[in-house]
């Protein structure tokens, strides 16, 4: 394995630069202008866009609202009497749709945060550090949600890093500084990609969205691949590869179905030979036996 | 465990270290749901100075239903309102205001309430008169300028709830023996809290001030009965056939009862 050196170089042979970038920089595209978008009003007063990601209003008519915090409002025994609800349900079909983990590939602000600490990790050649299992961050889903509705408070937005990040960089960021820097040291020194891959709560709950989700990352070409591992050097989530790429012995379908996948599309980008490309959840036909193979989601996690 | 029993019965191993992975996974969350409950706990006390915006309720249900995305400060025409920034000694990401700073404006619309989109501003509230904020109290008697006789009056002048909210009431002038002095008087069934008059106060500090309302109200017992509430309620006195002494005083002194005859 080719540890050393930077993975995707093959692809850059053979696609060229922005052929073996294309998902990476639409994703930043899309982090940037979405963050445009939101500071455009406090900083050009052009309100598209009014609030934050936890509730905003778009163009004075759409509402939309973050389901994890309105699930937390529920939990802590408030029933959102305004359009929280409403926005709640057209984000989680929006999310249903194009994968609940878009969220944090190409959306949430934090994703730069921690993608610069693992760039650097990787330069700096540090070692991954601790890595808690990747359903970690369900316990915290679930700790969050027993302590909304046991405190009758949204007691998780007290400490919750990412609503902080983006608040700040909407309304101020004050010490908003600390929490970047502590997200930064973490996955840097702590633990490779911690925050994103292993314990947030955001994460996860999106992520049990993203299993319903009909776009989804497919291997449709996966018996062109030649095992240069450069998918499983870029990919946040690794485990979510094997099944699909390596399962046409198995008779396991070439999609990528586990909700952990963030659709961030960057296998797509490093494959020299196109095995990857986004899909639909239902052109999963193995060729061996047809199969929506849920159940190699729960056998990777416990192997991984 | 042998390793010998380690090879021969895989599955119970198997099932024993998840058990045992369960286990540690449960203890985890609880211990971080504890320590994250007691830190709401102690999280939630808010400094005296800072008030919600109209229609925000009880704390804690404030705190239950508001997700802290900023579109009341958004809408609120005038620079009162803010959210809570990380280390501030307040619910982060709540909005406040500090009436000594930027007071509320009371529009007419509410447009703040009408942007909350959980209803932790209770939509219900459409008349910003309505809004309890807070309580105006006269904290001060001993700096408050109305207080050593003189004419501020700026606390009474500035409520936009004039004559309702704050009234002048007079008293004797016991200093001069010969004026009255103008007391500023709060009245909580009209106050908003909106905190003009903490905000226009002359002094360098203010001496009257807006408290979250438990802070400056006080209660009666349910068991207490004014006799002459209930007296009026009833239209006369509640024990009846009582005979009405005359009061007897000293020569040449005559009192005239205020209320009307029995």
């Amino acid at each position: 394995m080719s540890a050393k050196t930077v993975p995707g170089q093959d692809a850059i042979k053979a696609k060229g630069w922005l052929g073996a970038h294309k998902w990476l920089v639409l994703r930043r595209l899309s982090q940037l202008s979405i963050l445009a978008v939101f500071l455009a009003g406090p900083l050009a007063d052009l309100w598209i866009v009014k609030g934050s990601l936890s509730s905003s209003l778009i163009l004075g008519v759409l509402p939309l609202s973050d389901p994890f915090l309105v699930l937390q409002t529920l939990a802590a025994g408030h029933v959102a009497a305004g359009t929280a609800l409403l926005g709640a349900v057209l984000v989680l079909a929006v999310y249903a749709l194009v994968g609940g983990r878009v969220y944090c590939s190409f959306v949430c602000p934090v994703n730069f945060i921690t993608d610069t600490a693992r760039w650097l990790a990787k330069r700096l050649d540090l070692p991954k550090g601790w890595q808690p299992a990747r359903y970690v961050r369900l316990w915290v889903l679930g700790s969050v949600l027993v302590t909304a509705f046991a405190s009758g408070t949204l007691a998780w937005e007290l400490l919750n890093p990412v609503t902080m990040v983006h608040r700040g960089l909407v309304y101020g960021m004050g010490y908003v500084w600390t929490v970047v820097l502590a997200l930064f040291l973490f996955d840097l020194v702590v633990s490779r990609r911690g925050w994103c891959g292993h314990l947030c709560p955001m994460g996860a709950f999106y992520g049990l969205v993203g299993r319903l989700s009909v776009l989804r990352v497919s291997a449709p070409k996966r018996q062109d691949c030649n095992n240069c591992m450069d998918c499983f050097a870029v990919c946040p989530e690794p485990h979510v590869i094997t099944p699909p790429l390596r399962g046409a012995e198995t008779g396991t379908g070439p999609v990528i179905l586990s909700g952990d996948c963030t659709n961030c599309g960057r296998c797509i980008d490093v494959c020299s030979k196109d095995v990857f490309a986004f899909d639909l959840r239902f052109n999963n036909l193995a060729p061996e036996r047809g199969a929506h193979d849920d159940e190699t989601i729960s056998s990777t996690r416990h192997a991984a | 465990m042998t390793e010998q029993s380690q090879a021969s019965k895989p599955s119970v191993l198997g099932r024993r270290r998840f058990l045992a992975g369960i286990a540690r996974a449960a203890g985890g969350a609880g211990a971080f749901s504890l320590m994250m409950g007691l830190f709401a706990r102690q999280a939630q006390s808010l400094p005296v100075q800072v008030l919600r915006p109209p229609g925000a309720g009880v704390e804690a249900d404030f705190l239950a239903a508001c997700v802290r995305c900023g579109l009341c400060v958004r809408d609120c025409p005038w620079p009162t309102l803010s959210l809570a920034g990380v280390g501030d000694d307040m619910p982060v990401g709540t909005p406040f205001f500090i009436a000594r700073k930027y007071p509320c404006e009371m529009c007419d619309d509410v447009p703040c309430v009408k942007a909350c989109p959980t209803a932790a501003l209770d939509h219900n509230l459409t008349n910003i008169d309505d809004a309890r904020m807070g309580l105006a109290v006269l904290v001060d008697q001993e700096t408050c300028l109305n207080f050593q006789g003189l004419r501020c009056d700026v606390c009474y002048r500035v409520c936009p709830l004039i004559d309702k909210a704050i009234t002048l009431k007079r008293r004797h002038n016991e200093r001069t023996g010969a004026h009255a002095m103008f007391i500023p008087t709060v009245h909580s069934d009209t106050c908003t809290g909106c905190g003009k008059c903490e905000r226009s106060c002359v002094l360098d500090t203010s001496a009257i001030r807006v408290f979250p309302r438990h802070l400056a109200k006080g209660r009666i017992g349910e068991h207490y009965r004014l006799g002459w509430v209930e007296k009026d309620a009833k239209g006369e006195s509640l024990i009846p056939g009582q005979v009405d002494l005359p009061d007897r005083m000293p020569d040449n002194v005559t009192i005239t009862p205020r209320g009307p005859k029995p």
